[in-house]
């Protein structure tokens, strides 16, 4: 009785979740006159004109690339950095410790409007204006703070006779990391590798602010649909529904490191 | 948990300090120096002290979108974290049924936060949205969001934990998946029911992962731009006009770097503060645990 009740909950949600998005996929199948003309709950007219032209308009289509360019590249550097960070700061008690590991996180309280222009100026100074990986270092402002918290949280859950253990079996510090500690926090990096990508993945203001046109993200492309006519809310929709897509794969990848969470008695 | 003392450990934190800092610490300053400098032209400016601090904290607008921004959060934080936790215990342990559940509550973080504003636009208009007709056509409730205040608060606020809850799930689900079968096992053997299950083994062990959820939906929430503003524009009038709305429209629409420099770091303040006694009373809660 209770897990049916629990079920039904999950799909009521699901149903909920996902009528936006159909609403979404709806408005993408359809051209623009035909959404502003009438209500309509599937497309009548449907035509595939919108995901056309994204997919023949390279000034379209490259800013689906340059924007995986830089959101690999920013997953991969905070992934890198943070793991060894986090474990520092789950294991060890250092000077500033506690001040260091909040201030981290102050680094996503600032309203981000008005540090546009300096942004600006630093990238502009350091000669990297309008390149990928300029975005991938401004995006490690908010990403590797995040990743460390949600990191340390994970090893901390993590019993410390493992690590000991390890060590009296003669384990190398390195060799310890990499092939018993992190695969025990398998859920935390999956879940971290997610957040990373999805938070550098939507993030418009500094990603449009660092580039011109070599590496413009495609969620400032998408701010092109905005003409004096109007917004194409057919073009805005079919380019929303393909911004899902990269993402939607990324979590399939880390699906399994989520769901398999921890197993004891590895060592 | 005792942590062995070594200050060596700095040198595995120093590679996260560098790349943070890089970014962090000159944007800072330079938005301090805005803060305290009346810029009349490129090039010209009359250092004026504190007066654009005193005259943004005088200012009666920003008093409400202030009152107004601690409503929103405060609303997100009832709604969000309880719903979250509540998904996360209901989704499945294993089998197919994981993946098709991660795979699709994921599906609205990924989408940019201004395209998510201009779909509930549509998505709520009474005319040819699917919410705004199924409202007035079908159900005769007369509902309209550019018209009145309560409505776009509704919106607003549907469509932030539409956007949002997914964020709290997916890291309580990663923290349940997190906790050993074996503390489930001593559980059931020593008859435990499923409320007293979540109170004393899995709220206790989540805690972690639920700090940050909460810390990060405060946040995100305290610092909300791109949907309300591309959904409301604010309005109608000034009701749904949050603290980054007002921010910018008066650092970047009348290109005012003094009292938006001056805006910003209140605010950055404001969070801060919050974040900070947030933190130390969820750390506090777990203290009394042993588990």
């Amino acid at each position: 009785m209770k897990g049916k009740k629990k079920v039904a909950g999950l799909v009521i949600y699901f149903i909920l979740l996902l009528i936006p998005i159909y609403w979404m996929l709806n408005m993408s199948l359809r051209s623009n006159a035909d959404i502003l003309a009438s209500f309509a709950l599937y497309p009548k007219n449907m035509t595939f004109m919108n995901y056309m032209k994204i997919f023949t308009d390279s000034s379209w289509y490259m800013g689906y690339v340059n924007s995986i360019i830089y959101v690999a590249m920013n997953t991969v550097i905070s992934l890198f950095v943070a793991l060894p960070a986090a474990y520092a700061f789950s294991r060890y008690q250092f000077v500033g410790d506690k001040q260091m590991f909040f201030w981290l996180l102050t680094n996503r309280m600032a309203p981000a409007a008005v540090f546009a222009l300096p942004f600006f100026q630093l990238y502009s100074t350091v000669g990297l204006l309008d390149t990928h990986i300029a975005v991938a270092l401004a995006h490690c402002l908010f990403n590797v703070p995040l990743a460390v918290w949600i990191l340390e949280g994970f090893m901390s859950g993590i019993p410390r006779e493992i690590d000991e253990t390890a060590f009296i079996d003669g384990y190398s510090f390195p060799r310890f990391f990499i092939t018993i500690f992190i695969p025990l926090i398998r859920a935390g990096v999956g879940v971290t590798a997610f957040f990373c990508f999805m938070f550098s993945w939507v993030e418009l203001l500094l990603a449009r602010t660092l580039t011109v046109t070599a590496a413009k993200p495609i969620s400032a492309i998408m701010t092109r649909t905005i003409s004096a006519t109007g917004l194409d809310y057919g073009l805005l929709a079919a380019a929303g529904v393909l911004t899902i897509v990269p993402g939607a794969m990324v979590i399939w990848f880390v699906r399994n490191h989520m769901a398999k969470g921890f197993a004891l008695g590895r060592v | 948990m005792e942590k062995w003392s070594n200050n060596k450990a700095w040198l595995l934190v120093l590679p996260v300090f560098v790349i943070v800092a890089f970014s962090a610490i000159i944007p800072l300053m330079t938005v301090i120096n805005y803060s305290v400098q009346d810029i009349l032209a490129p090039g010209q400016k009359v250092f004026v002290g504190t007066e654009w601090y005193r005259e943004m904290l005088g200012d009666y607008r920003l008093h409400e979108a202030l009152w107004r921004q601690f409503l929103f959060s405060g609303l997100v934080l009832l709604i969000e974290m309880p719903l979250g936790i509540l998904i996360a215990l209901a989704m499945p342990k294993k089998g197919w049924g994981v993946s098709v559940c991660l795979v699709t509550i994921a599906l609205p973080l990924l989408i940019p936060w201004n395209t998510i504003g201009t779909i509930w636009f549509i998505f709520t208009r009474p005319d040819i949205g699917l919410l705004g007709a199924g409202m007035n056509n079908w159900l005769g409730i007369a509902f309209d969001h550019t018209a009145n205040p309560l409505d776009a608060w509704i919106t607003v606020m549907m469509m932030e934990v539409w956007h949002w809850t997914p964020l709290v799930a997916l890291l309580a689900y990663a923290g349940l998946r997190a906790i050993p079968e074996a503390y489930y096992q001593a559980a059931r053997i020593d008859g435990a029911s499923a409320w007293s299950t979540f109170l004393f083994i899995q709220l206790p062990k989540m805690r972690g992962v639920l700090t940050i959820a909460f810390l990060l939906r405060f946040m995100d929430s305290f610092l909300i731009y791109a949907e309300p503003f591309v959904l409301t524009g604010g309005g109608p009038g000034n009701s749904t006009t949050f603290l980054s709305i007002y921010l910018v429209k008066i650092a970047l629409l009348q290109f005012d770097l003094g009292p938006g420099g001056a805006f910003s770091l209140i605010y950055f303040v404001i969070v801060l503060l919050f974040s900070f006694i947030f933190y130390q009373a969820l750390q506090r809660v777990g203290k009394g645990e042993k588990v």
